[in-house]
């Protein structure tokens, strides 16, 4: 059963990846700005652009230059980026793992930040720490990453000057390393300091991203809590002599954590697309700051393989959600 | 009998003032109500044409389902009957929707007014006073209550003019994410078939764009400038709208005064604009707020990018940008387009929560 249901979601899974395939090509197809005039010096002869286009595929219709796309997709080829001049995927190769890093340790930060205060909350029920929590919480709510890093910049920046502005190591102790996993390879390796180095550039990135995530967490999992405190099962629990905080964590958190994991795997996308702007605020070397960059300078086979990127990322984790989902619920299972 | 059954039932709200009284005034109630003397009508009929042996036999199961159909109608035209003057008042009592909304009013205020009220032009330069800091603060300069950016420009000019561009964006581009994405939704919520599964796959592929991304790349293929900035808007966040009606069209469209509309013979558009809409708008105007606080969030972040509105016009995300890469010198650049920008978005954001709370009978519960 859990097999259909992982078949049919691939099925699904590549024929939106078709889809935004062939949305980002009609897309960058229309831009005014051409690439090549970009990229050539104005006293250019036509002949030279014209060597330039034939040099890139430019000139080649668009049925054909989507079918090279396409078939050089599938073997991952993504072309030749324009601007930087090298092929696309070893671009891609070596920022993702930058962007991985920062999204995993954001998730991380907003599962710790958002469940401990929920419990912290729950623990706090019908008093005024309760009231506060719910109160800062729905303002916190409305406030996103874009928000957030530029307040984190005001306030580390400016007011305690203790943190690294832009990046994500710094320059003399990026050496030696045999992964892009600047984080986990130097935490593996035992190069604390350096790991310590890391981590205080990505604070800011990562608190940015993982602070409006935490919220939601926040708002869904107190609810569920909330509710599952007042089952009979706690009740039990509680004539039995348990204490509180055993109470929340051992009997109500476990049946109160599944509709949070579910919408927690949702917004874990919205997370990945916030990297883009959060990237670019920190000069953070990720694939969304490469993004706008891309997009800036018209560069179409880099703007290409990025949003496929990005569509790849988005629908593996809505997969990985529904199956984790699936196999936590026994009744959801045969939906 | 059957008559005396219906009779002693439209006594009854009759007897209601306040029922009978709103039932005039709100055009759904008399409607509903025209529907159910239809269906009562019918049964009865049907009822008086059965031959004669086979009437006392049939009677107990028509009258169980007239007097179901009678209750299941009675419920929604009740309900409707209470709502309106409630909801104001309700509204009224909400201190969020009354801060907020309190907020937003005098933020159009000043984006109308902002030639009278904006104490100096925000373009002027003035390279002698560039940096004061706001009024408060060692150096700073009287006339600059908010002090000077790095051109010397007035920052508190800048932002009241600069929320003419956020407050264009938040209703223009909303208001059209909003009819697009709810037009799309009802029909698919409605007609169900292949329309829904089109405009549903349709949603999932917008949806595995990261939206900044998106909206960075539509900017980039439609130019700079405030008309993009609201069509970027419009094509990536209909979809908020789509999958939210369309959930709340089929609820709906499974209910009884649905089934009423259909079986009395009204047209699909009749029931779609006429029955169902009416019933999705709590929800909709909920969200269209949460929207607007959105849409201002990504002008800023395409003005911070550099690809909203041309650097004359002054803009909160591009004051922003300027702010950030002077933030040492001068931190207030950055703060005070910032503090706007953080008041503005939650000022929607608890409107859009108050509204929802207050407009939809199920959350109020």
């Amino acid at each position: 059963m859990l097999l259909a249901v992982v078949v049919n979601r691939m099925a699904m899974a590549i024929l939106t990846l078709a889809g935004v395939a062939i949305v980002v090509f009609i897309l960058l197809r229309v831009v005014p700005g051409d690439p090549v005039a970009m990229m050539i010096s104005p006293g250019a002869s036509a002949a030279d652009i014209a060597a330039l286009k034939a040099h890139y595929g430019l000139d080649a219709s668009l049925g054909r230059q989507f079918f090279i796309w396409i078939k050089g997709a599938l073997t991952g080829d993504f072309g030749t980026s324009i601007t930087l001049h090298v092929y696309v995927t070893d671009v891609l190769a070596a920022r993702l793992p930058a962007t991985i890093e920062l999204a995993l340790l954001a998730l991380f930060v907003a599962v710790a930040l958002g469940g401990g205060v929920a419990v912290a909350g729950t623990l706090m029920r019908r008093s005024l720490g309760e009231t506060a929590i719910d109160g800062l919480n729905s303002i916190l709510l409305a406030v996103p990453d874009f928000i957030w890093a530029l307040a984190l910049v005001l306030l580390f920046a400016v007011a305690i000057p203790v943190l690294p502005l832009t990046g994500r190591i710094d320059p003399a102790l990026a050496e030696g390393f045999a992964t892009r996993f600047y984080l986990i390879e130097s935490v593996l390796t035992g190069r604390f300091a350096v790991a310590g180095n890391i981590l205080s550039h990505m604070a800011m990135p990562t608190l940015a991203l993982a602070l409006p995530l935490a919220a939601v967490i926040v708002r869904l999992l107190k609810q569920s809590l909330k509710e599952a405190m007042v089952q009979d099962y706690v009740l039990l629990a509680r004539i039995k002599g348990f204490g509180e905080l055993r109470l929340v964590l051992q009997e109500a958190l476990r049946n109160a954590v599944g509709p949070t994991l579910a919408l927690t795997g949702v917004q874990f996308t919205f997370l990945v697309g916030g990297t883009v702007i959060v990237e670019r605020i920190f000069a953070y070397p990720g694939i969304g700051n490469l993004a706008i960059d891309a997009v800036i300078n018209r560069d179409f086979p880099l703007i290409q393989g990025l949003v496929l990127l990005f569509g790849l990322i988005f629908i593996l984790i809505n997969i990985a959600v529904d199956l984790t989902v699936a196999m936590l619920n026994p009744r959801l299972r045969h939906a | 009998m059957e008559q005396s059954f219906f009779k002693s039932i439209a006594e009854k709200a009759r007897q209601s003032p306040a029922i009978a009284a709103r039932l005039a005034a709100d055009h759904r109630v008399v409607r509903a109500r025209v529907v159910a003397r239809g269906l009562m009508q019918s049964t009865a009929d049907k009822i008086r044409q059965l031959p004669p042996l086979a009437v006392d036999l049939a009677r107990h199961r028509q009258l169980a389902e007239a007097r179901a159909l009678v209750l299941a109608l009675a419920a929604p035209v009740v309900q409707a009957a209470r709502q309106p003057p409630e909801t104001v008042l309700r509204l009224l009592r909400d201190p969020k929707v009354v801060f907020a909304g309190g907020f937003i009013a005098l933020l159009i205020v000043l984006a109308l007014g902002a030639p009278l009220i904006a104490p100096k032009d925000p373009l002027a330069q003035n390279l002698i006073l560039a940096t004061v800091p706001p009024a408060g603060f060692a150096d700073a300069e009287a006339g600059f209550w908010l002090g000077t950016d790095g051109l010397g420009r007035d920052v508190l000019s800048r932002v009241i003019y600069g929320s003419r561009v956020s407050l264009t964006v938040a209703f223009v581009a909303a208001g059209l994410a909003c009819a697009i994405g709810s037009l799309l939704g009802l029909l698919a919520g409605f007609l169900r078939g292949w329309v829904d599964a089109v405009i549903s796959r349709l949603v999932e592929i917008w949806m595995a764009f990261p939206p900044v991304l998106l909206s960075i790349l539509l900017v980039a293929v439609l130019g700079t400038g405030l008309h993009s900035v609201i069509a970027a808007i419009v094509v990536i966040d209909w979809t908020r709208f789509c999958r939210v009606v369309r959930t709340e069209a089929m609820a709906q469209g499974q209910m009884d005064y649905v089934v009423a509309a259909r079986t009395v013979g009204f047209s699909r558009p009749a029931i779609l604009f006429r029955e169902i809409f009416p019933n999705v708008m709590p929800v909709l105007i909920a969200l269209l707020t949460l929207e607007m606080g959105i849409a201002v969030v990504v002008e800023a972040i395409l003005s911070f990018v550099g690809l909203s509105v041309s650097s004359d016009t002054p803009t909160w995300g591009g004051m922003i940008a300027e702010g950030r890469q002077i933030v040492h010198e001068a931190w207030w650049v950055l703060a005070v387009p910032l503090a706007a920008l953080f008041a503005t978005v939650v000022a929607f954001n608890q409107l859009g929560d108050g509204l929802a709370r207050s407009l939809d009978p199920v959350l109020r519960r």
